[in-house]
């Protein structure tokens, strides 16, 4: 496969949000519409030229040379994982801009062409194979979403997206000092003969995924929290989620929905590719830390999403519930838990994206988000509430939508990931994990909040008697402020609600087609990180870590042994 | 002495442009007059070949002289745009209105601005010339001197005159506290020369060959080395030495704002650099493999401390203001802060092919180049519009205020100022970002962790108030009782926006070029490391010419580079 594809797909947004900046902003829309279904249709050929069963895991691979006196390289390439989210950014892109056109009335331009842009740089972190073309994606989409949130948001917005920007951008920073730790010890910290590139100043993630593994735990273990303290900001993990029901809440629909589907997701997609890889061994000690932290999350913000009267809010919160078991299936790092958890990523942008524009449209007819001032929407709105339902139904993990299979698998990857090893040795066959059957125990009463959370929700909205916001009536007739949507969804917005539907749908029934693709590039993975956490805890008797780094000789013998 | 012309030509060349200027200045027409900025210019361009092919210079860090002169020229380039119509322009508008009125010499002061401008940028390449304390004294003043005047001569308000006057005398305290440390430094070591040669030892060999003899470095020179730092400290406008710098930057117009946060700041940091190299950053190193050393421990807590701080006090206070000048002047204190954490990180070891990464210097040398040409940027924006003030005057703008709405009203300059503003901020994939990563991988490099980790939560705390600088422009709507500001009728200032935003950009894509400049002027080579730690038994007499000493120290140098990788892994 080549590297074109994948370049282009970055390149033909870029290209779009120009055109829209240049051209009257009355075609602005249609010209936003051109530029995203292009970057999907672009992505397909990707997806039929990969080779999902190949052992080669990393394909497309391709680099320029940028500022090589800083060793940088633009460099891109796609596993299994990646292109999935890639595949998921670039089909919400076309959904989210089409449901904009209603919504989006005054400075369409501006609109438009930072969604492309955001666009551009989302899919750029997920084929980035430079560590620095990774971290310049991921810092860059904080500006778009900025400007999205804080010019189309509602009342609160100023607030939201600063503190949006603040908490990514701090944590971020402080991520960056790990990575740049890992890029100096495969610099400085290994020998040449160790791992192949290592003693060169490369910031080729290939290289540094498999020199990472050789620094000693204590290192591990700052290099980990470097790197949570960027990612778990950004997923979010409790207690670090206070930006997300803000932002969600103020952000317009389309950048709910690109935040939720998408954004977060670059949070466990660094934690899946950098922080699992770069720190296996301390990621397995701390696991119960951090799984503990993820619980807290699945269920405290189950409880808080219990008794929001903001619908938005309730699924914003929902969503840190949600990421919650993401996190646990990660640091389960056994191939169950990593296949689950990349799954969820999936899904959850499918069924919470749908959810977010769910809430959009109802929305834009009522302008408000209050619990207290709609229900019973399902008299007035069938067509509505079905897919609400629908949705709903999805995203607490009915058996048949695409959500359960992922929480299943999280939850079974995290009752698997047991303490057995710690009594001398690993059984054969079993893995490192420091999870256990008491934290997914706990984890899996998260579902049962989630049903009752967003039963709550979908019943207090779509059933009972029918509440409209009072003035609502006076609202409709009053021609300078009527929206021209009917009182059911129009066609448009059944077009959006539909692709995501039928793919959760497809996902719940029939899975495996998803989870063989992944197979090859989670399985490497999970082997990586259990082989990284092998030798430090090999090496030290001890299960506590402390200073002393793998002995040269024993690393040869590693070697050899390969 | 030949040898020493051979390396000053820039200064030459542009303090024969200054007699020049000054002449020219003091002509009775006005349309003689006017031809003091081309002249200026012209003076400016021609220095910046003789840089480009400066020889190489004297001491540990020969590279760097060329470097730092090249760059004083390209950045001078674009203050100078930037500092059009500064003066006089009131008097000549009037002159162009009213018919009658005849040319009055003495009304005039365009001459006396633009030589003091050459003047200083002069004080500042001789700062990278220098090799003699003396020397490095009168450099550093004539760096500041004409900038006291300039200062009070930009505007004509009563602000200028009280700018210039604070600045006057703090810049005095300033210079006496170096002035006393390098009267110390000279009293520990009995020698003005920084780097001997040919037998001939200077203050880097004395205190070397202290060291080697195991007292250890001369606590009066060691005494002498921190006031010196501290009082240059005044110049970059770092901690503790940093309160005069909002009040003086609001009072001077904008142009000259941007001209006091790049050139002093630059011969500052030179200067910084040049001292804490007398000892260098091999202190206590392990005598075979030369690796581990270090600043000598009180000098390194002292820097420390003084990054620290900097970077902190700087970010936060800029925090809580409302003049986007006074915020910029506050953020230009943390940028100092950012630079001495390269100066902490020091050369590093060069062990790998991309000693930039681990060379703190050349990472503060490319961040320099960087500052220098993003400053104009953020300051020409605010030089480039004029609002009416309370009085009802028309004078350049000052506050976050008078930018909103900009990228509609003004699309060039408020993209300007949103460009240059995320360039400050370090968000990729701007030249500030490439600029702040060299820093961190050097850092990091030299074991500075927790330093890192404070540098790095200061640019999350600047995020909080450059946001609102470039959220003004790009986001926000002009409320109705705001005017919309109006561009002074002096196009070049723009186009020195516009050249800086552009350079922001285009550096960040074709920067190689510049970074690889910047490594070869960051080459640091030490003096035998064997006179620091005592271990060569027979460590020459400081009379015998040994070839490692000063200029001839490239073998020590090179002792690191020959440690293989496998060195930082334990023996096993």
């Amino acid at each position: 496969m080549s590297w074109v594809p994948l370049i282009l797909i970055v390149l033909a947004p870029l290209f779009f949000a120009a055109v829209v900046i240049v051209r009257p902003s009355e075609h602005a829309r249609t010209i936003a519409t051109v530029g995203a279904l292009a970057q999907f249709i672009l992505t397909l050929p990707i997806l039929t030229n990969f080779k999902w069963d190949a052992g080669e895991t990393v394909q497309g691979v391709g680099s320029l040379p940028w500022l090589p006196m800083l060793g940088l390289e633009i460099s891109v390439g796609v596993d299994a994982v990646a292109l999935m989210l890639i595949a998921l950014t670039t089909l919400l892109g076309p959904i989210c801009v089409i449901a904009s056109y209603s919504a989006i009335t005054e400075k369409v331009k501006t609109y438009y062409a930072w969604l492309l842009i955001l666009q551009a740089a989302m899919v750029g972190v997920f084929m980035a194979r430079d560590l620095v073309l990774f971290y310049i994606c991921f810092e860059f989409t904080l500006i778009p979403m900025y400007v999205l949130i804080s010019v189309f948001g509602s009342t609160n917005r100023k607030a939201a997206s600063t503190r949006f920007f603040l908490y990514t951008f701090t944590g971020s920073i402080i991520a960056l000092a790990g990575l740049v730790y890992v890029v100096w010890f495969n610099a400085y910290g290994l020998a040449s003969d160790v791992v192949q590139g290592a003693g060169t100043w490369t910031f080729d993630i290939g290289v540094l995924t498999q020199s990472a593994a050789y620094m000693s735990g204590t290192e591990q273990g700052w290099v980990l929290l470097a790197l949570l303290a960027g990612f778990a900001v950004k997923v979010p993990l409790f207690p670090v989620h206070t930006w997300l029901p803000l932002a969600h809440t103020e952000a317009p629909t389309a950048g709910s929905v690109i935040l939720a589907a998408v954004l977060l997701k670059l949070g466990t997609y660094g934690i899946y590719r950098f922080a699992l890889p770069f720190a296996p061994a301390a990621v397995i000690e701390y696991a119960p830390i951090i799984a503990t932290l993820s619980v807290i999350g699945i269920v405290y913000a189950g409880l808080i999403c219990w008794v929001q009267t903001d619908i938005k809010k309730l699924v914003a919160y929902s969503s840190v519930s949600h990421l919650g078991f993401c996190v646990l299936g990660l640091v389960a790092a056994n191939a169950v838990g990593l296949s689950g958890s990349v799954l969820y990523m999936i899904n959850h942008g499918l069924s919470t994206g749908a959810l977010f524009l769910l809430i959009g449209m109802i929305y834009e007819r009522y302008h408000t988000r209050s619990l207290r001032e709609m229900g019973g929407l399902a008299k007035k709105m069938p067509v509505w509430a079905t897919f609400m339902v629908f949705f709903t139904m999805a995203s607490v993990g009915l058996p048949g939508l695409n959500g359960f299979v992922s929480e299943i698998l999280c939850l079974m990857g995290a009752f698997q990931a047991d303490s057995a090893w710690a009594a001398g040795g690993l059984a054969p066959g079993a893995t490192y994990g420091n999870v256990g059957p008491w934290i997914a125990a706990v984890a899996g009463t998260g579902m049962i909040v989630a049903a009752i959370y967003l039963l709550f929700m979908v019943g207090r909205i779509c059933f009972g008697p029918l509440i409209e916001p009072a003035g609502h009536d006076h609202h409709d007739d009053d021609d300078a402020h009527a929206s021209k949507l009917p009182t059911d969804l129009n066609g448009r917005e059944i077009g959006v609600l539909l692709p995501l539907a039928a793919l959760c749908l497809l996902f719940g029934l029939y899975p495996q087609p998803l989870l063989t693709g992944l197979e090859s590039s989670v399985n490497q993975q999970a082997a990586l990180v259990q082989a990284g956490a092998e030798r430090v805890f090999a090496a030290e008797s001890v299960l506590t870590l402390d200073d002393a780094r793998a002995p040269v000789e024993w690393v040869a013998e590693t070697e050899a042994a390969r | 002495m030949i040898d020493k012309i051979a390396l000053i030509w820039p200064e030459i060349i542009l303090f024969a442009t200054t007699c020049v200027v000054m002449v020219i200045g003091l002509s009775p027409s006005a349309g003689v007059r006017r031809q003091t900025a081309l002249a200026t210019g012209i003076g400016l361009v021609v220095a910046l070949g003789f840089a480009a092919f400066s020889p190489m210079g004297e001491g540990a860090m020969p590279g760097m002289m060329g470097y730092i002169k090249a760059l004083i020229c390209v950045v001078g380039l674009m203050l100078l745009m930037l500092a059009s119509g500064t003066v006089d322009r009131g008097y000549e508008a009037s002159l162009a209105s009213g018919k009658g009125h005849r040319f009055d010499p003495l009304r005039s002061s365009r001459g006396e601005f633009y030589a003091f401008f050459l003047f200083s940028l002069t004080g500042a390449m001789l700062c990278a010339s220098a090799n003699d304390l003396i020397w490095l004294f009168l450099a550093l003043e004539l760096t500041s001197l004409p900038t006291y005047v300039m200062v009070t001569m930009s505007t004509r308000g009563t602000r200028s005159q009280e700018a210039g006057v604070k600045y006057f005398f703090l810049g005095a305290l300033g210079a006496a506290i170096f002035l006393y440390g390098f009267a110390l430094l000279y009293g520990g070591t009995g020698s003005t020369v920084l780097f001997g040669s040919d037998g001939a030892p200077g203050i880097a060999e004395i205190l070397g060959a202290q060291v080697a003899s195991g007292a250890g470095i001369n606590p009066i020179a060691m005494t002498g080395l921190i006031l010196a730092i501290i009082g240059v400290a005044f110049k970059i406008a770092a901690v503790p030495m940093h309160f005069y710098t909002a009040d003086v930057y609001e009072g001077a117009a904008s142009s000259v704002s941007a001209f006091l946060a790049f050139v002093p700041k630059l011969a500052g940091i030179v200067t910084i650099i040049l001292l804490v190299s007398l000892v260098g950053w091999g202190f206590g190193a392990d005598p075979v493999t030369g690796d581990g050393g270090g600043l000598p421990p009180e000098l390194r807590t002292m820097l420390w401390v003084m990054a620290a701080l900097t970077m902190t006090v700087g970010n936060t206070l800029a925090v809580l203001q409302k003049s986007a000048k006074r915020m910029l002047a506050y953020s230009s204190i943390a940028h100092s802060g950012y630079m001495l954490v390269g100066i902490i990180a020091g050369p590093g070891g060069n062990t790998v092919e991309n000693p930039l990464v681990s060379n703190g210097l050349a990472a503060v040398l490319f961040y320099l180049a960087v500052y220098g040409v993003t400053n104009v940027g953020v300051f020409g924006v605010l030089a480039s519009l004029e609002a009416p003030g309370p009085d009802g005057q028309r004078r350049e703008i000052e506050s976050v205020d008078d930018l909103r709405g900009l990228c509609r009203s003004h699309p060039l300059l408020g993209w300007s100022m949103v460009v240059c503003g995320l360039s400050l901020l370090g968000l990729p994939p701007l030249l500030g970002f490439f600029g702040k990563l060299p820093l961190f991988t050097s850092a990091i490099s030299a074991g500075e962790i927790t330093l890192v980790v404070v540098l790095g939560l200061n640019s999350a705390i600047a995020a909080f108030y450059y946001l609102r600088l470039i959220g003004a422009p790009m986001l926000e709507e002009r409320p109705e009782w705001i005017e919309t500001p109006r561009r002074t009728p002096l196009p070049m200032r723009a186009v020195a926006t516009v050249l800086s935003a552009g350079g922001v950009v285009t550096l960040a894509v074709f920067g190689n070029q510049l970074l690889a400049a910047s490594e070869s002027a960051g080459t640091y080579q030490a003096i035998d490391r064997s006179m620091f730690t005592g271990q060569n038994a027979e460590a020459p007499a400081i009379e015998s010419p040994t070839p490692a000493i000063g200029r001839g120290g490239l073998e020590s140098g090179a002792v690191k580079g020959v440690v293989e990788p496998v060195a930082a892994m334990p023996a096993g």
